[in-house]
């Protein structure tokens, strides 16, 4: 990434090795669908889901949170202050569920049978309700989206139709996605005995609301630290701070459910004498909770891009991610007699849908008003003459 | 009503019959290992695959005077609560309170693997090497019997020698278990007998079909030590919180929205009567 901001004005390097990536993204999808998931997978009966359900589901559709903490947060607390990211979060957010969508349909054996959920509903499997909030939130996404398309073709009726339903739309996809975390949570209810009892609990689709609802708005310091410098969009310190508050707030809640669980469930011994599982619980709390708490309510940390960009960070990769990788792969019991790590074609795919939802972030901030100051520049740079600024 | 089977460990001789009977009936091709090992004693390396619905597990336990050979048939244990069913998206898999059989319909199946992950016991399977790959697992041979013809019982209880599997309804199956155990301790002047006194099965995560009596702790043969409670429990519970968690959702949002807009309103207006 930082080699992409450094070279942007000589040589577009980031889009020469994204286009590369997703290239051979779609070289693997034709093995893919050619040979069969066996083919190029190392997935087994021992271990039936891997990478792409542990990053591009699990930890794909919590980093997807920002659209609808930060359509919560301006929409619904009408807190204005935060106004200037929401489009940018919800177009995260929208290009992040295309990608669960499309690795989905690269995991399912039979993808081209998906239709079949809809006239076989099993109303008792949590996937039954994680498969619809996917297919009603990314709609929801995408009219939530539709304003920056309208305002920038000018179509007033549409802008008008969508203007009116926008605050039901935005309650409807809060309802929608934050049931969309917790379920994928209640997936893993039935894994009682597979599941580390350090990760086991009835409350698990709790523990995945409220981290998802912490990493919204941390995705969107991270990614408005990176996208002020590749595109310029500089977002204010007041904005990364109050973010920061929200989220070390959040994360406060978190960590006293995490360990009032453990506490609960009488396993406190568990955290001192299990290992290695130990480890990583201290590793993702101590790491990924604990120290973002601390770094956000530091004054010089807050005054610090830097210092805000790397709590946001700890949090992303050690407290949602890694946490998602535990409970869906690492401490998840594999069959006796098995072993897994992701063969090469599976991190291809996983790192070329990423690929491919990067460049279609640029070309969207490009063409569309997702964020003001940059599409007036824009505006000017590219038809000689200021257009009429969109009004979002 | 239901079936089960009981496996009887102290009859088994480990002649694998049974597992020949159901490569036969279900038409599953062998699987020669590439690499012959003998990790796991006599039995190599076996597993339920795609091609192999059952294996007889081998273990040595114990040394010298103590030494004996154990054994345990390993297949779908076709739960009475089955973790496969709740969590299968599509209903493909499904439990007939008729027969007790778990059985799994490729018709709706859209290949998500869910099943796989949920099952407590390690037991569906999928066709890896298949282009358009189904799950595949042990039917209770439920395309073989009927309630009516119950002499047709499952493929690998026909060829059992010894009757260390025995067919017939559950409840039958548990009381006779417990005769046995019963009656062997009785016979035993040390009041022990020969069996461990346990039904595996029968209350394992909610209770199973396919119930063991062995002359070991199930556990040493790699069965996996469960609770009573039913895998499924916590998810069906989480997924009957559903409605009303999105009505509270829904009724928090929405007055949350009125209340921050009428302040910001209340607001807006005091700053207009101050400009005024």
């Amino acid at each position: 990434m930082k080699e992409m901001i450094e070279t942007k004005k000589k040589f577009p390097w980031g889009t020469l090795i994204l286009s590369a990536l997703a290239f051979l993204c779609a070289g693997v999808l034709v093995q893919r669908y050619v040979y069969g998931l066996g083919a190029m997978t190392n997935m087994s009966d021992g271990r039936g889901w891997g990478l792409w359900i542990s990053f591009d589901l699990y930890c794909g559709v919590a980093l997807a949170a920002g659209g609808f903490t930060l359509a919560a947060i301006v929409h619904v607390f009408n807190m204005e202050k935060y106004h200037s990211v929401v489009r940018p979060a919800i177009l995260t957010a929208f290009l992040g569920y295309l990608l669960v969508v499309l690795a989905l349909l690269v995991d399912l054996g039979q993808p081209w049978y998906i239709w079949r959920m809809i006239f076989n509903p099993n109303i008792h499997s949590p996937l039954y309700e994680v498969g619809w909030c996917v297919m009603l939130y990314t709609a929801v996404l995408a009219l939530e989206m539709s304003p920056a398309l309208f305002e920038r073709l000018k179509w007033r009726i549409p802008l008008r139709i969508i203007g009116f339903i926008q605050i039901p739309l935005i309650i409807a996809g809060i309802v929608i996605s934050t049931g969309h975390q917790n379920s994928l949570g209640s997936m893993l209810l039935i894994m009682t005995h597979s599941l580390d009892p350090l990760w086991y609990t009835p409350i698990i689709p709790a523990l995945f609301f409220v981290s998802a609802v912490a990493v919204g708005p941390a995705m969107v310091i991270f990614e408005g630290t990176l996208s002020g410098g590749v595109f310029g969009h500089k977002i204010s310190r007041e904005v990364f701070t109050g973010l920061g508050r929200i989220v070390s707030g959040i994360l406060v809640v978190y960590l006293i459910m995490r360990v009032v669980d453990v506490a609960v469930a009488g396993e406190l011994d568990r955290l001192f004498n299990s290992y290695p599982q130990n480890v990583y619980w201290w590793i993702e709390i101590v790491g990924g909770v604990v120290l973002p708490i601390i770094l956000f309510n530091i004054p010089k940390v807050q005054q610090s891009g830097k210092g805000m960009f790397i709590a946001a960070l700890l949090y992303i990769v050690l407290g949602l991610s890694l946490n998602r990788f535990i409970v869906s792969s690492i401490w998840l019991v594999i069959r006796p007699g098995y072993t897994y790590f992701p063969s090469w074609q599976e991190f291809a795919v996983s790192i070329g849908l990423v690929a491919w939802a990067l460049m279609m972030f640029q070309i969207a901030v490009r063409l569309l008003p997702i964020t003001k100051q940059h599409t007036e520049e824009e505006a000017k740079s590219e038809h000689g003459a200021p257009e009429a600024t969109p009004a979002s | 009503m239901a079936y089960g089977v009981l496996f009887d460990g102290t009859r088994c001789i480990g002649c694998r019959a049974c597992s020949v009977a159901c490569k036969s009936w279900n038409e599953n091709p062998a699987v020669i290992e590439k690499t012959p090992s003998v990790e796991g004693g006599i039995q190599g390396k076996a597993v339920v695959s795609d091609k192999t619905f059952t294996f007889m597990r081998y273990k040595e336990i114990g040394e010298g005077d103590d030494f004996k050979w154990a054994f345990a048939k390993i297949q779908c244990m076709h739960c009475l609560k089955p973790g496969c069913e709740t969590a299968c998206i599509v209903g493909a898999l499904h439990r007939s309170s008729k027969t007790g059989a778990v059985t799994y319909d490729q018709s709706k199946c859209i290949g998500c693997r869910y099943c796989m992950v949920a099952c407590p016991f390690g037991i569906p399977t999928y066709q890896w090497e298949e282009r358009m790959p189904w799950i595949r697992k042990c039917t209770f041979c439920s395309n073989r019997w009927n309630e009516e013809e119950l002499d047709h019982v499952p493929a690998c209880v026909t060829a059992c020698p010894t009757r260390a599997l025995q067919f017939g309804e559950r409840d039958g199956l548990i009381a006779e278990a417990h005769r046995r155990i019963d009656e062997s301790k009785a016979a035993d002047p040390a009041g022990v007998g020969k069996y461990v006194d346990h039904v595996y099965g029968e209350k394992e995560v909610g209770g199973t079909a396919w119930m063991y009596i062995s002359s070991v702790d199930m556990t040493e043969l790699d069965m996996p030590k469960l609770s009573e409670e039913p895998v499924t429990k916590n998810a069906r519970t989480a997924m009957g919180t559903l409605p009303y968690y999105a009505t509270g959702m829904l009724i928090l949002m929405a007055s949350i929205y009125f209340v921050t807009k009428r302040k910001q309103k209340i607001a807006a207006g005091k700053h207009e009567e101050k400009k005024g």
